[in-house]
């Protein structure tokens, strides 16, 4: 309950934000409306980053080996299989449904708690689902670009998506808080960790890291949406 | 025996010429070559960035149609370019593509890649080849490689990785820059940013 009103009141406080921002910003993207607030936000996020949650990733991988790693990713890569599961029902897309819970089950029983992806060995696919593709295939629009803080990079739509995708999550409802907390956290930074090298190339490769971040998070959500094959764009004529 | 006379005959192939090589099995054979290459070296292993993009310059980047990237991420404004502004835009996007390609490499080195059938009939002349990399926890990352026909064999003009075109990526930061300071202002930005990345691997590699 008390978890409820503080979502309520950061969603609300979010809101004033976006009102505030939306007035005083010049836009130049029609994708990306409150670029003046997601830009500030894009600098909280990544100082927040670079004094600690990269450092602390970096240590994490320097100290847990690989095997170790992959077993806390797979731990909860497993509960995420669920959800996976659970939206391609919604999307219609029942195989690949039934294979998602499947994966559930022989990665929890011969995958021990689901710390070995044994299911991908025997050839049955991981997908990537969440409740803001589920809107989307719905016919819900994109919605303009935010950047929220600690969150990261979403759309309007995704960030309803994101709403029900964490409200319905077994780690956010663990019980004591004690022990949400610490898997929350040790979840954050397993994902963290993997995106170290993505991050490094993401430096290596952007001219202004902001736009980079936006234009590339907006294209894999497409990809996403769409299970890897969206339409193809015309090829503009040289 | 079989196994030289396959290799003498790839070889041969090789100094050839890369121009009948089918899409699907130079993307495979370029992949394969420079995982194997890394997987013999203790230095590409530790990321030495020098070291990779001589690996890449000769393995790969001789598959890559440059001009037809720059001109595709530009877009309109690459229309206005005098010969000179497109030489220089092409050459400062090459470095930087080589560089985001070298920081990469070792992200791969063991993966296991699926390397997909290429449905292609004869006469085409602009086709996709999808590569899978296989692993654990997570969906398949797939990696495409948009590859055109020419006169000097298969040219991969845009990498697509889970979803993400690599061309398309740059066409809002490019325009930008456009709008801001006209093509030379693009390509100052261009050369700023590849020597401002040439100056910390210059200071690594001395310590």
């Amino acid at each position: 309950m008390r978890g409820r009103q503080t979502g309520l009141r950061a969603a609300a406080l979010a809101l004033a934000l976006l009102a505030a921002a939306g007035c005083s910003t010049v836009a130049t993207d029609p994708r990306d409306p409150f670029e003046g607030f997601n830009r500030a936000m894009y600098a909280f996020n990544d100082g927040l980053d670079q004094v600690a949650v990269k450092p602390v990733s970096r240590a994490y991988k320097a100290v847990a080996p690989e095997p170790l790693r992959g077993m806390v990713r797979n731990f909860f890569a497993n509960i995420d299989d669920v959800f996976n599961g659970a939206n391609n029902m919604l999307q219609g897309k029942f195989l690949d449904g039934w294979t998602d819970w499947f994966r559930v089950v022989v990665n929890t029983t011969f995958g021990v708690l689901g710390i070995n992806d044994v299911a991908s060995d025997m050839g049955l696919e991981k997908h990537n689902e969440d409740f803001g593709q589920t809107f989307a295939v719905w016919g819900v629009g994109d919605g303009p670009y935010l950047m929220l803080p600690f969150f990261g990079p979403y759309t309007l739509r995704d960030s309803g998506g994101l709403i029900f995708d964490w409200e319905l999550d077994p780690v956010v409802r663990a019980r004591p808080i004690a022990l949400r907390n610490s898997l929350i956290a040790t979840r954050f930074v397993s994902k963290r960790t993997d995106l170290l090298d993505a991050s490094r190339v993401m430096e290596e490769a952007a001219l202004d890291r902001y736009t980079f971040l936006r234009d590339a998070y907006l294209q894999r959500r497409r990809s996403l949406i769409y299970d890897g094959n969206p339409p193809r764009e015309r090829r503009p004529q040289e | 025996m079989s196994k030289w006379i396959a290799s003498a005959a790839f070889a041969f192939a090789a100094a050839a010429g890369a121009q009948d090589t089918p899409p699907g099995e130079l993307v495979k054979s370029v992949m394969l070559d420079i995982q194997a290459s890394v997987a013999q070296d203790k230095d590409l292993q530790a990321g030495d960035r020098d070291k990779t993009i001589a690996l890449i310059e000769q393995k790969a980047l001789p598959h890559f149609n440059f001009v037809s990237m720059t001109s595709l991420a530009v877009g309109p404004a690459w229309q206005k370019a005098t010969p000179e502004q497109k030489k220089r835009l092409v050459e400062g996007f090459r470095g930087l593509l080589t560089r985001t390609y070298a920081s990469s490499v070792n992200s791969f080195r063991d993966q296991k890649l699926d390397f997909r059938p290429v449905r292609m009939k004869p006469a085409d002349t602009d086709v996709t080849v999808l590569v899978r990399v296989l692993q654990s926890g997570a969906q398949p990352l797939d990696i495409e490689y948009d590859m055109e026909k020419t006169v000097r064999g298969w040219k991969c003009y845009d990498v697509r990785v889970g979803g993400i075109s690599l061309v398309v990526n740059y066409r809002t930061e490019f325009a930008n820059l456009v709008r801001e300071g006209g093509v030379d202002g693009l390509i100052n930005a261009l050369e700023a940013k590849n020597k401002s990345a040439e100056r910390p691997a210059a200071a690594t590699a001395k310590k």
